[in-house]
């Protein structure tokens, strides 16, 4: 099941590519997005090959910091606080 | 819980990646990028959870990968709109061949609306 791994790997590999390359702000913000959401499956898949399951509560805690982290971005580019 | 399901819920979930990923790099535009890019690594990372519960059964590494990927199918399109909605605010143009930009078009009907009411 390595190979998964590999797959993953790569389009992470992709996900830094448009983080590198993207011409707007936007652009970088989806790529983060993604690419927080490709290491929760990586952490899930990983928790299958080595058989230790704490590896799916790093996975739960990324999910939760990347969501709250593209939803602070996107208030700061619509232009508003972070309490309105 | 059976071991063959979760091997095909893992592919099936690795190919949603790769290719949702192959979108991000491909596509002309933020909108288009993000509605490629968003749905597809969305699916798939929910299936490939959806894979390890199948391959642990209801013990904690199952139910938590369960949990996880519920949250994962509420949150990420959730974001995704809130990021739509910010590069359209922060003024993003869109691909010079996009035909139809209905958020625009809204937008000014609901000033000219208020200008309506104010008069």
């Amino acid at each position: 099941m390595i190979w998964l791994i590999w797959a993953l790997v790569f389009s992470c590999f992709l996900c830094l590519y448009r983080v590198g390359a993207g011409p707007t702000p936007p652009d970088r913000t989806v790529a983060i997005d993604i690419l927080g959401t490709l290491v929760v499956g990586v952490c899930a898949i990983w928790a299958v090959i080595t058989g230790k399951d704490f590896y799916i509560n790093i996975a739960i805690a990324w999910a939760l910091l990347s969501f709250i982290g593209t939803i602070t971005l996107a208030k700061y580019l619509e232009g508003r606080g972070l309490d309105e | 819980m059976s071991e063959p399901v979760a091997i095909i819920l893992f592919i099936i979930g690795g190919l949603f990646d790769l290719f949702g990923c192959i979108g991000l790099v491909r596509l002309p535009d933020i909108y288009n990028r993000l509605q490629a890019a968003t749905k597809c690594v969305t699916l798939g990372t929910s299936f490939i959870l959806f894979g390890v519960f199948f391959w642990a059964g209801f013990s904690a590494m199952g139910v938590k990968a369960l949990i996880c990927a519920v949250f994962i199918l509420i949150t990420s399109p959730t974001a995704a709109h809130a990021l739509a909605r910010g590069a359209h605010i922060s003024g993003v143009k869109l691909w010079e061949k996009s035909v139809m930009d209905r958020y625009a078009e809204d937008k000014e009907g609901k000033s000219v609306g208020g200008e309506v009411e104010k008069a």
